[in-house]
């Protein structure tokens, strides 16, 4: 039986749906009237033989999905392999901290799309650059809120352990790193929707593949539904990499889960 | 039955001949905090001497340095004068690093079990990380000791979050003596307490007391637990903490409720109370006067 909460989600999605049907039809601006309505793109998006070409049925739809899937898990692994461990240093070593914390903190405002020209000169290539910049802000996110969890752990727990006869070692594995857990998951959600984010914008510059690409791409040749297919399409991957990492941590963090549970 | 309770009493000799030592001597220390500039005496001149199996609880108000001073026994601080000595071994001087470990465990203030541990995992962590038990061994005497403190057992599994606040301090104290520690250092242990659950906590904490007998240090602020439950009680004056009495405690044990009714309670008590409360109205007074 669903519940209220199901009915309120379908509602808002309804009403969206339908507020964007009047604006393109009724509202008197002339520019809206070229927007595509929504079931002109629903009816591109599942039909067989779509007028643009691209449809759930082509082939070419999923080449874009899967590139894009690619550089986003490429660069978010490379920057959970990277950030984690920098953030942990950071936050276990005050001196560390100091010397890595100014310089992120100039690196962190500079905006992804500013790095694509660098990044192009040097992997000489667009594939690797666009990978290169979507792990630049999935990496900063990653860092700070690794760095955030570590400093955050209560000093009680480092002392309990000492007591208890635990090691320098022991204290990493079974303090900073269980402590640190939760921001961590937080950071990496965050660094997956960042990543998106700026995947999608580094493919509209340099890219031959990606749904990024597919946007700027369809704009080029007037193919509006198309435009509209690839941005749903890139909220709902969007959506499921982070329920994916969401479930993921929470297995991780049963403790946690339970303890939340308990609370409320 | 019979067996549980021949059990308890082997064990229980077992723990006194374990807990022969214990002894801890306080020899004229002094703490002094320098942050920023300012030079912020906390503690003068303490010097305390607690003899093995003994429990002592040290009184003062919020602010006198007995946290800084349980810290400086527990090895998480330095000393900026004196000497702390266990068992006549030197374990604290203003030129030794601070060394905390297994010998001198603390129960803290806001309780500090791993919430991404079970209890048992919780209670088995310090035999296992100093290496003299197995993971398997440290697991079964953890499960016995659980046991034995007031059925304990049946929460094994549970995560600290799951349990109540006096559930929680109770498997701090279980994991605390597993380590046959040779003192039990109790900071403020039950402050955030309502009183109902203080006086359960009291009681099963004087059973612990009774059955392990290790020395033990109680840091509190109220008074009237410190004469129940200790055999010594020290008042500290406020900042810079110094030792400003020191009280024997005659009732004899085991401790029940109905003695906070005694006259022999309620005569410590109006001893007692009256330099506390002297040295919590100087504190309190600078409290406004740094306020303003």
């Amino acid at each position: 039986m669903p519940n209220r909460r199901f009915w309120m989600m379908w509602f808002g999605y309804l009403g969206a749906a339908g507020l964007w049907y009047a604006s393109v039809k009724w509202l008197p601006i002339a520019s809206f009237r070229r927007l595509p309505d929504p079931f002109t793109v629903i009816t591109e998006w599942l039909s067989p033989n779509p007028k643009y070409g691209i449809s759930i049925f082509t082939h070419p739809y999923y080449l874009h999905i899967l590139h894009s899937t690619y550089r986003a898990i490429a660069a978010f692994l490379l920057a959970t392999l990277l950030g984690v461990p920098l953030g942990i240093c950071m936050g276990w070593s005050r001196h560390f901290h100091r010397y890595a914390n100014s310089l992120l903190g100039l690196l962190r405002p500079v905006p992804p799309l500013a790095w694509v020209p660098l990044a192009i000169l040097i992997f000489s290539g667009t594939e690797s650059a666009v990978i290169f910049v979507t792990f630049l802000v999935a990496f900063f996110a990653t860092t700070l809120n690794t760095v955030a969890g570590v400093t955050s752990i209560e000093p009680d727990y480092f002392r309990a352990s000492a007591c208890l006869g635990a090691s320098r070692k022991d204290i990493l594995f079974d303090v900073i790193i269980p402590g640190a857990m939760p921001n961590i998951f937080t950071g990496l959600q965050i660094a997956m929707g960042a990543a998106w984010f700026s995947l999608a914008a580094g493919e509209m510059i340099a890219a031959q593949y990606g749904l990024g690409f597919l946007i700027m791409e369809s704009y080029n040749l007037i193919q509006f539904p198309t435009i509209v297919i690839a941005m749903a399409t890139l909220g709902i991957v969007g959506f499921l990499s982070s329920a994916l990492i969401r479930m993921l941590g929470n297995r991780l963090m049963r403790w946690r889960e339970q303890s939340l549970g308990f609370a409320g | 039955m019979v067996s549980a309770a021949t059990e308890l009493a082997s064990r229980a000799s077992r723990s006194k001949e374990a807990s022969a030592g214990g002894y801890l001597t306080i020899r004229n220390v002094g703490k002094t905090y320098d942050a920023d500039g300012t030079c912020v005496e906390a503690l003068k001149n303490c010097s305390i001497d607690v003899k093995a199996g003994a429990f002592v609880a040290i009184v003062g108000p919020s602010g006198c340095g007995k946290s800084t001073l349980l810290n400086m026994i527990a090895g998480f601080d330095t000393v900026s004068s004196g000497e702390i000595y266990m068992d006549g071994r030197l374990v604290a001087a203003p030129d030794l690093p601070p060394q905390p470990g297994p010998d001198r465990v603390v129960v803290f203030q806001n309780g500090a079990l791993f919430p991404w541990k079970t209890v048992l995992e919780n209670v088995s962590y310090g035999p296992v990380r100093q290496k003299v038990l197995t993971r398997k061994q440290a697991k079964k005497r953890a499960i016995d000791l659980l046991r034995q403190c007031g059925g304990l057992d049946a929460v094994a599994g549970s995560y600290p979050a799951q349990l109540s606040s006096g559930m929680q301090r109770r498997v701090e104290v279980v994991r605390a003596l597993i380590n046959e520690p040779k003192v039990l250092l109790l900071d403020e242990p039950f402050r955030a307490m309502d009183t109902v659950s203080k006086t359960t906590m009291h009681q099963h904490l004087l059973e612990m007391y009774r059955i392990c007998r290790k020395t033990i240090v109680f840091i509190t602020h109220d008074l009237e637990e410190a004469i129940y439950l200790a055999d010594t009680v020290i008042v500290m004056t406020t900042r810079p903490g110094t030792i400003k009495h020191i009280i024997s405690v005659t009732l004899q044990r085991p401790r029940l409720p109905k003695m906070l009714f005694s006259h022999d309670y309620l005569e410590l008590k109006r001893q007692a109370a009256e330099s506390v409360h002297a040295e919590a109205r100087k504190a309190f007074d600078r409290g406004e006067r740094e306020q303003a």
